[in-house]
């Protein structure tokens, strides 16, 4: 271990002197981070709904309830749901970051796509919930 | 024109398929967050409600517009699934070559229609 902050400048130090040394605190990148671990998690469950809706017999309400209520799917579907929205807020936030510049607008633009997208993935997670727990179709 | 100076070059540039590629990721994206979701939520909240909701939604889809939102939104996402991939590869520091970085972006935007046909080709052919 390298020396301490406290050895190196003593405990009387100013605040920028109690972190001097400490190198990055690794949060500078955060949003930038979560966009692509969500990448990562959009690429699996999409792709994921995606090929199994392509391999489906049709695309009738027995057929598909039966697919969605399954165990797998229906986790698949509730992770996507979750990966995606999250995904879909930050980017919209650059967006809106960078299309919104009055500070009163950016502020409502924030506001009101947190309600879209927290909003949708409640009403997401909760008809997938609906969906596994309604009993068999 | 400002009576200051200003950077030289700033009005000095060419199309390079790079742009277009940036371009269609950010509308393919922003595209699948707004209609996107909405026409995902309609899906699973007609799904759970049972089979008169889901009928309003198929046939909704399944008219000639809603084919056309359900291509688009197909596209969006195998469009915005390569143009991704390829900024996986510019995030780690490759790629950056001029001539790499074209045929890369040329690639990224050709994928995202080949494994859209590919995906329609699934669905009415499987």
């Amino acid at each position: 271990m390298s020396r301490s902050t406290l050895d190196r400048y003593g405990s009387k130090g100013t605040a920028i002197g109690q972190v001097r040394g400490l190198g990055s605190s690794h949060e500078g990148a955060h949003h930038w981070l979560q966009q692509r671990f969500t990448a990562i998690g959009n690429l699996v469950t999409v792709l994921f709904l995606a090929v199994s809706l392509a391999l489906l017999p049709g695309y009738d309400y027995a057929t598909m309830r039966e697919w969605a209520s399954g165990v797998i799917p229906a986790t698949a579907l509730a992770l996507m749901i979750v990966s995606v929205f999250w995904h879909a807020r930050m980017g919209m936030q650059v967006l809106v970051e960078d299309y919104v510049h009055t500070p009163g607008n950016k502020f409502a633009a924030i506001a009101l796509l947190n309600l879209a997208t927290i909003g949708g993935a409640a009403f997401g997670l909760f008809a997938v919930a609906r969906l596994v727990f309604s009993g068999a179709a | 024109m400002a009576e200051r100076p200003l950077s030289p070059h700033l009005s000095i540039w060419k199309w390079g398929p790079h742009m277009l590629t940036s371009i269609l990721h950010r509308v393919s994206g922003d595209g699948m967050a707004t209609v996107g979701l909405a026409v995902f939520l309609w899906w699973l909240g007609a799904l759970a409600s049972g089979p008169e909701a889901y009928d309003t939604f198929a046939s909704v889809m399944g008219s000639p517009i809603g084919m056309i939102v359900l291509v688009g939104l197909s596209w969006a996402f195998f469009n915005h699934l390569s143009s991704g991939i390829r900024h996986f590869v510019l995030d780690i520091g490759a790629g950056y070559e001029l001539e790499v970085n074209k045929t890369f972006s040329i690639v990224s935007v050709a994928s995202g229609i080949v494994l859209t046909v590919v995906f329609w080709a699934m669905v009415l052919l499987v």
